[in-house]
């Protein structure tokens, strides 16, 4: 996990439809393997009961399980299974969900009350624009992991702390990116116009601004959602995840593989490249998205 | 110069202000009473009223709050429920392992990263730019502590050529003045001690360097790219300025400002992947003892922990704002 960057500014068209991005998207191959990536990611989280045939957690088969020994691929456990003797496909493919789940949902909680705050910041201006900024100060000062610590530390370990704490993470990086973007849209002649009309500040604000301005906020809530994988991971790696057993959980995965790095690496090697690979995908489209929505490259 | 400093030091009043007020409020967010959570389950009654009165649990709010203030500014956090060392004791211990693997793991990024991206871009669509612009994106998406198992069982397990875990051989017996044992070695000359210690750097700092790299490369590269295109250095061209002085005091100058606030980003990040690297690599820095104080819920250690590190971070920002500011002048004003 890393402390939120300050993400490139991306200036995006005014007024266009969605259409035309969509279409352009769609002529990015790189932009097709990553939604391909994250359709696969959602499909196995969804459907995951229906994909293998075991409980994720079971530790069913933990008398096979020896100090120097896992029990690799073989009829009925097609990657084999865990050092805790659960079936090690059960296992990823449940990983999936707790990914999904937290990772998505910290994510929309971090873009709902990040997006609020640059709202209210950008849109009002004057003193609670300033509030808002100095609030937002005093949250990049604080390392995003050790925000994420305490919070866990004082809700206890569970998923719903790993959310809350990589949704405050992320609140300033939106907040700051809505108003940078709205503060550029506040002069445009389509706001003047509109004034001029006589529209109420909320109406202007909302039904003009607003949606002239969220492209960049879109780009940064898909880049946030590959970190968010990752950092979902990384809390567990360092005990703050999910506590319950029976939850499959990729990060956690990774930890109770450090001891059988030497006789049986895949245990380690297959949640790595599930967390990096849906990471990729995510990272893919909103790449894609921001080279689309820069008027920049509209000639390439 | 000195307004700026100012200026930007009554920022990080507001926020280690903040800051204590939360932890304080911390250890009484906690489940059961404080006492017991600082003491840990098995706390006997004899204990927890000699907590209580040590810490003042049974005085006022606003009074507890100021003789916690007093304490912090003593530097001290109390000790560790599980070993029952001393917080500021252990974390001073500890640091100059998380310092020499920070600045390894950074000091690889900057010397890897500034001209492969600077390449990069002067090649633009060659196949150094495609390959650097695919690694950084595999840097972004690869877990630090992911990587860096990879590197441990590549390297280290399956090879055998790097050591695979500690810091230091310690049948070495070498002598510790610093803590950062790389600068030990050279320090007191000897030099078996420099190397070894060097050797167990090697995997932990590439983990380490590996994000920060994946983002130098990028920017340096847009950045580089950028700057080519301004006028002042087709103005140069046209002027018949030798190449070399163009690429120097032209391009590199104007594209490194960017990259350094980017590097100055990294404070935060690099810290956490310390700590992640640290656990994989048994690095006894202060990312174990994290380690160690989560899976405890040694909350002693925990509050010490998020202060030291903020503290460090403030500064580290502090300075880098403040090196910033002499690099390019125009950061002043803003």
């Amino acid at each position: 996990m890393s402390a939120p960057a300050a993400p490139p500014p991306v200036t995006v068209r005014v007024g266009g439809s969605w259409r035309p991005v969509a279409r352009r998207l769609v002529r990015r191959p790189a932009a097709l393997v990553g939604a391909a990536i994250v359709l696969l990611f959602v499909l196995v989280a969804v459907f995951a009961p229906l994909l293998t045939p075991y409980q994720p957690g079971s530790a069913e088969w933990a008398g096979l399980i020896t100090p120097s020994s896992v029990p690799g691929p073989g009829p009925g456990h097609l990657l084999g299974l865990d050092s805790f003797g659960s079936d090690l496909l059960t296992q990823l493919v449940h990983g999936a969900r707790q990914s999904l789940t937290i990772g998505v949902t910290a994510t929309a909680l971090g873009l709902a009350v990040g997006s609020a705050l640059g709202l209210l910041a950008g849109g009002l201006g004057g003193w609670v624009d300033t509030a808002a900024m100095r609030l937002t100060d005093v949250m990049l000062s604080i390392p995003a992991l050790l925000l994420a610590v305490s919070v866990a530390a004082v809700m206890g370990r569970s998923p719903l702390a790993v959310m809350i704490a990589i949704a405050a993470a992320q609140v300033p990086v939106f907040a700051r990116l809505l108003r940078g973007s709205m503060l550029a849209q506040r002069n445009r002649d389509y706001v003047v116009a509109a004034r001029s009309l006589g529209l109420s500040r909320g109406r202007i604000v909302l039904g003009e601004m607003l949606p002239n301005s969220v492209g960049p906020v879109i780009v940064q809530a898909t880049l946030v959602l590959a970190t968010a994988t990752i950092e979902v991971a990384a809390l567990s790696f360092l005990g703050l995840g999910q506590a319950d057993p029976t939850v499959a959980e990729w990060g956690r995965m990774l930890v109770k593989a450090q001891a059988r790095l030497e006789t049986a690496p895949h245990l380690a090697l297959l949640p790595g490249v599930c967390i990096a690979v849906t990471a990729l995908g995510f990272t893919l489209i909103g790449e894609a998205l921001r080279e689309v929505l820069d008027p920049k490259n509209t000639t390439r | 110069m000195i307004a700026f400093i100012a200026r930007r030091l009554a920022l990080v009043v507001p926020v280690l202000f903040g800051l204590s007020v939360l932890l304080f409020f911390w250890v009484r967010l906690l489940p059961g009473d404080p006492a017991r959570a600082l003491l840990g389950e098995r706390a006997t009654q004899e204990g927890i009223d000699r907590v209580n009165r040590i810490y003042g649990f049974d005085k006022p709010v606003p009074e507890q709050y100021l003789l916690f203030l007093g304490r912090i500014a003593r530097g001290d956090f109390g000790a560790s429920i599980r070993t029952g060392q001393d917080v500021t004791a252990g974390f001073l211990e500890r640091f100059p392992a998380t310092v020499e693997l920070a600045i390894a793991g950074l000091g690889l990024a900057i010397v890897l990263g500034v001209p492969l991206g600077y390449l990069a871009a002067r090649r633009r669509d060659g196949l150094l730019d495609h390959l650097s612009v695919g690694a950084s994106l595999m840097g972004v998406v690869v877990p630090v502590f992911f990587l860096a198992y990879l590197l441990k069982w590549v390297f280290a397990i399956r090879l055998g050529w790097l050591p695979s875990a500690g810091r230091q051989d310690v049948r070495l017996d070498a002598t510790h003045p610093t803590g950062l044992f790389v600068l030990d070695g050279v320090l007191t000359g000897e030099w078996d001690a420099a190397w070894d210690a060097a050797l167990h750097l090697v995997l932990p700092a590439l983990a380490l360097g590996a994000i920060p790299l994946a983002i130098i490369v990028r920017i340096t590269r847009a950045s580089v790219l950028e700057v080519l295109d301004e006028d002042f250095v087709r103005t140069a061209r046209a002027k018949g300025l030798a190449r070399n002085v163009i690429r120097r005091r032209h391009v590199l100058r104007n594209a490194m400002l960017p990259v350094s606030t980017t590097i100055g980003l990294q404070a935060g990040a690099l810290l956490a992947g310390a700590v992640l690297t640290e656990t994989v690599f048994a690095l006894n820095g202060v990312g174990e003892f994290l380690f160690t104080a989560i899976n405890h819920l040694d909350y002693p250690v925990l509050q010490g922990f998020i202060l030291f590190i903020a503290v460090i971070y403030a500064v580290v920002n502090l300075l880098v704002d403040v090196s910033y500011s002499i690099i390019d002048p125009r950061a002043r004003l803003s």
